[in-house]
């Protein structure tokens, strides 16, 4: 892949940097990636991945715009509010970068479809509202060994890892199992710009992954509070043996089978996309 | 003494469940990082806090 004359202006500000430079570059440019959420967390994390240059970009929503999104969900316009997600995401992105490769998942992911959809990516971004969607997305990106970054936030707080296959825990070595009386940001209330952070950490995650630099939150949890401004990086080295889906004699070893585990149980969590 | 999200706690002898069973903290939604490393969630039976252990409690939230 030659680097074009535009592209060379585009991202010379990555050219400088030693650790992408034209060679990381390039590799993001042929690489793809799979944003499930284009909520809060997905704002942040398109916007950034499509600013850097990842050539390929999957966005996956089965909701439209909302008013009430817009006061966090910063790549949603006022002029797009009744809009599927996914479209209102695509306008932005190409106003970025007309150029990358946009493909819309304008469905809910289910353990039916979930698989087929993350083999076609190189590293997935967890960016959706509930666990249930969460562990629905670990359990499959496990089973298929997909990387993946999580981050989850409600109010002013929330916490990101990365999970690479065989290299260190995942969500389930962590938490145990689903927890499904999790308060939602529609219950708890949410701010945007602390949504942004954790966003913005997981495109970060991404880029690393993409281009092999630095130390991913593979066996660590970034863990951040923008009320008081403590941040803190807690550590889980090893994943754990006895893990129900990454461990040695694993219970959930198909989707469908464990369905009850994603679905929404509780008639108060009617959350949305932070 | 166990120091407990920075405060002294008398939870010597007790394990990881024991010692989260008697508080207000949901199991599912926590990790618990013992002198700096997270404990799998299945061996809280096992794990036994002692004296002059340094533990934090991690909390996870499910939004997005």
């Amino acid at each position: 892949m030659a680097i074009s004359e535009q592209q060379a202006k585009r991202y010379a500000r990555h050219f400088s940097l030693k650790e992408i430079g034209v060679r990381g570059q390039k590799k993001l440019l042929s690489s793809k990636v799979l944003v499930i959420g284009a909520g809060g967390l997905g704002s942040s994390a398109i916007l950034y991945l499509a600013a850097a240059g990842v050539g390929s970009l999957g966005i996956a929503d089965f909701d439209a715009v909302d008013l009430s999104n817009l006061q966090r969900q910063i790549i949603h316009k006022t002029e797009n509010v009744g809009m599927p997600k996914t479209r209102s995401a695509e306008i932005a992105v190409k106003a970025i970068d007309p150029n990358i490769i946009i493909r819309l998942y304008d469905f809910a992911l289910t353990p039916d479809n979930i698989t087929d959809i993350i083999s076609e990516y190189d590293f997935i971004l967890d960016c959706t509202d509930r666990f249930e969607t969460k562990f629905l997305i670990n359990d499959a990106c496990v089973i298929a060994e997909k990387p993946y970054s999580h981050a989850g936030v409600v109010r002013f707080e929330g916490q990101a890892m990365t999970y690479i296959p065989k290299k260190g825990p995942c969500l389930r070595c962590l938490m145990g199992g689903v927890p499904h009386d999790a308060v939602t940001c529609k219950d708890a209330g949410v701010i945007g710009a602390a949504v942004g952070v954790l966003g913005s950490v997981q495109a970060l995650e991404a880029v690393k992954y993409l281009t092999g630099v630095g130390d991913l939150l593979c066996g660590r949890i970034f863990s951040f509070d923008g009320l008081t401004m403590n941040v803190r990086v807690h550590s889980m080295p090893g994943a754990d043996p006895d893990c129900a889906v990454c461990g040695g004699s694993p219970s959930i070893k198909n989707l469908a089978e464990n369905s009850r585990d994603y679905f929404i149980q509780s008639c108060n969590n009617g959350g949305d996309d932070v | 003494m166990v120091l407990i999200n920075g405060t002294k706690t008398d939870a010597d002898g007790k394990t990881v469940e024991e010692y989260i069973s008697q508080t207000d903290y949901n199991r599912s939604r926590i990790a618990v990082e013992i002198n700096g490393d997270i404990v799998p969630k299945s061996k809280y039976d096992s794990t036994i806090l002692n004296d002059g252990d340094t533990v934090e409690i991690v909390g996870f939230v499910g939004g997005g």
